[in-house]
């Protein structure tokens, strides 16, 4: 557990260096989050009872889902792995008295600790200036907010598995382009990042849920917000944790299965 | 110049089609991505039916133009997009020695084929919003939307040629100009006027994206008949002007970076 710490450490100082382009990303994400709101607002003042969340609940949604996004979004995923993948230094990387699943899982988990480090605060921060019902606003209740932060450590835990899939699929494909985008695609789609799950056609809406991508930002963004709350909650989040370990596991089966194949063509 | 263009295309293509279990998943994947916010914007319809006073329809008619516009420049102009590596690896300056336009070769250096699914989209979704969206087609109209698609198409790559021109001052791609690409496309698929007054005049004034798309729509679908929105799309093409000026001081200030 030790050397996974210390891997978690370097990576996540490495993230700290790249404070310019955080700045750019910010800006990004701010007019991403007013823009979004702008059309859901615009949404609401049309039909303001087919709303199936408050305005402020909504806008408080989006801000989150905006300052949490190299957290949990497939978006955020680290595009160094792809690299030594594609340039065969992988090899290196295979020479370590580690096992690469677990230096790779803490090592991506930690680029979106450091990434969202840097840009989760300003956004919310400024995100709380903004008035109602535009704004972010509080949640519920202190427990909301400690399961807020529970559902969130589990959510990063899903998405960095996740992550390994994609980076294991590309062993065999060589090229990420094709995997990463249908994953992030689908993944998008299915934590709610284009549309929040609420909104989606009830049936719809429950299906998606059992899949592992609403496991990510949908789940704790949700019990923020006091859109999910009792025994749905409760359920939603022992799915994460279920995920987290299916996922997990699926991930290290298909290692066992690509590494055994791995050729590197000198170099 | 164009017969050479062609050669460029040919290899090109012959290089993709070398992968092409990679290619096609890409493909799909491109297709995947426009077809979720697709999705997303069936979904919001199914509960609200209407945004402002614009139909389920005429929301796709007016994201399919768009998309189509986005996926021909990505397609053509993605040379600008991986410019900066150009620049760091050191191919900028072998197109400098060749004696053809330097723009010329940047747009033939990359041709993004996977964009074809993302074009698909959009041409379905034209397709969709044109047949279902009851509006009474006479030529005026028809030219407007063939307008609309060619002007999307150029402000679009004006401004991938602005990302890359950008290059040569930061070295860096700056992330920040995905807000004028990939976000205009994002929030483009509405019909800019629901976003307010000062969103409309930025995008009219600053970045012309409503003179491609709010403008002419509502000339489209019949809510303005104010004949000088026919010609708004060809207007915001002058926004390669001032793109191409940057492109220009750019290139005259450009020190190799020795790679």
């Amino acid at each position: 557990m030790k050397k996974y710490l210390a891997f978690f450490r370097l990576r996540f100082t490495m993230g700290l260096q790249y404070r310019a382009a955080a700045l750019g990303g910010l800006a990004c994400q701010f007019f991403w989050g007013a823009m979004a709101i702008l059309a859901f607002g615009a949404f609401y003042k049309t039909d303001p009872a087919s709303f199936p969340m408050s305005m402020p609940a909504t806008a408080s949604y989006i801000w989150l889902q905006q300052a949490l996004l190299t957290l949990v979004s497939m978006g955020g995923i680290d595009q160094e792995f792809f690299n030594v993948i594609q340039s065969g230094n992988v090899a290196y990387e295979l020479c370590r008295p580690v096992d690469v699943y677990g230096m790779w899982y803490a090592r991506s988990a930690a680029t979106r600790v450091a990434n969202a480090f840097m840009r989760c605060m300003p956004v919310l921060a400024v995100a709380a200036l903004v008035p109602a019902p535009y704004g972010l606003s509080a949640p519920p209740s202190l427990t909301a907010f400690l399961l807020f932060l529970v559902s969130l450590a589990l959510a990063l835990g899903v998405v960095t598995a996740l992550g390994m899939i994609v980076y294991m699929l590309t062993f065999h494909t060589i090229s990420p382009r094709g995997v990463r985008l249908i994953a992030v695609g689908a993944s998008d789609f299915f934590s709610g990042n284009i549309v929040p799950l609420p909104f989606f056609p009830e049936g719809f809406r429950q299906f998606s849920e059992l899949l592992p991508f609403s496991s990510t930002a949908n789940v704790p963004i949700r019990i923020y917000t006091g859109d999910l709350y009792g025994q749905e909650m409760l359920w939603l989040m022992l799915l994460q944790a279920f995920w987290i370990a299916a996922l997990v596991a699926l991930g290290k089966l298909l290692e066992w299965k690509e590494l055994k194949n791995v050729v590197v063509q000198g170099g | 110049m164009l017969k050479l263009y062609g050669k460029y295309f040919s290899i090109h293509l012959k290089s993709v089609m070398q992968y092409k279990g990679s290619f096609f998943a890409t493909v799909i994947g491109s297709f995947l991505t426009s077809f979720t916010v697709f999705l997303g914007i069936f979904f919001l319809f199914q509960r609200f039916h209407q945004v402002e006073d614009f139909t389920y329809e005429q929301v796709l008619l007016c994201y399919g133009i768009m998309l189509m516009g986005f996926a021909v420049a990505q397609m053509f102009a993605s040379g600008f997009k991986v410019f900066d590596s150009m620049i760091a690896n050191g191919e900028f300056d072998r197109i400098l020695c060749r004696p053809r336009n330097e723009i010329f070769q940047v747009l033939a250096y990359r041709v993004d084929f996977v964009r074809i699914g993302m074009l698909l989209q959009g041409v379905v979704m034209l397709a969709y919003g044109l047949l279902s969206c009851q509006v009474d087609w006479n030529f005026p109209r028809v030219v407007t939307v063939v307008f609309m698609v060619i002007g999307g198409c150029v402000l679009f790559s004006a401004l991938f040629l602005l990302d890359g021109s950008i290059a040569f001052f930061t070295l860096q791609g700056l992330e920040f100009m995905n807000v004028f690409t990939y976000g205009a496309i994002e929030h483009g698929k509405y019909p800019l006027g629901i976003y307010g007054r000062e969103m409309l005049t930025f995008c009219t004034f600053v970045v012309p994206y409503a003179l491609v798309q709010y403008y002419p729509l509502t000339y489209v679908l019949g809510r303005s008949d104010n004949p000088f929105f026919i010609f708004l799309p060809l207007v915001a093409c002058l926004f390669v002007i001032p793109c191409w000026i940057v492109w220009r001081i750019g290139v005259r200030r450009y020190k190799s970076t020795g790679s």
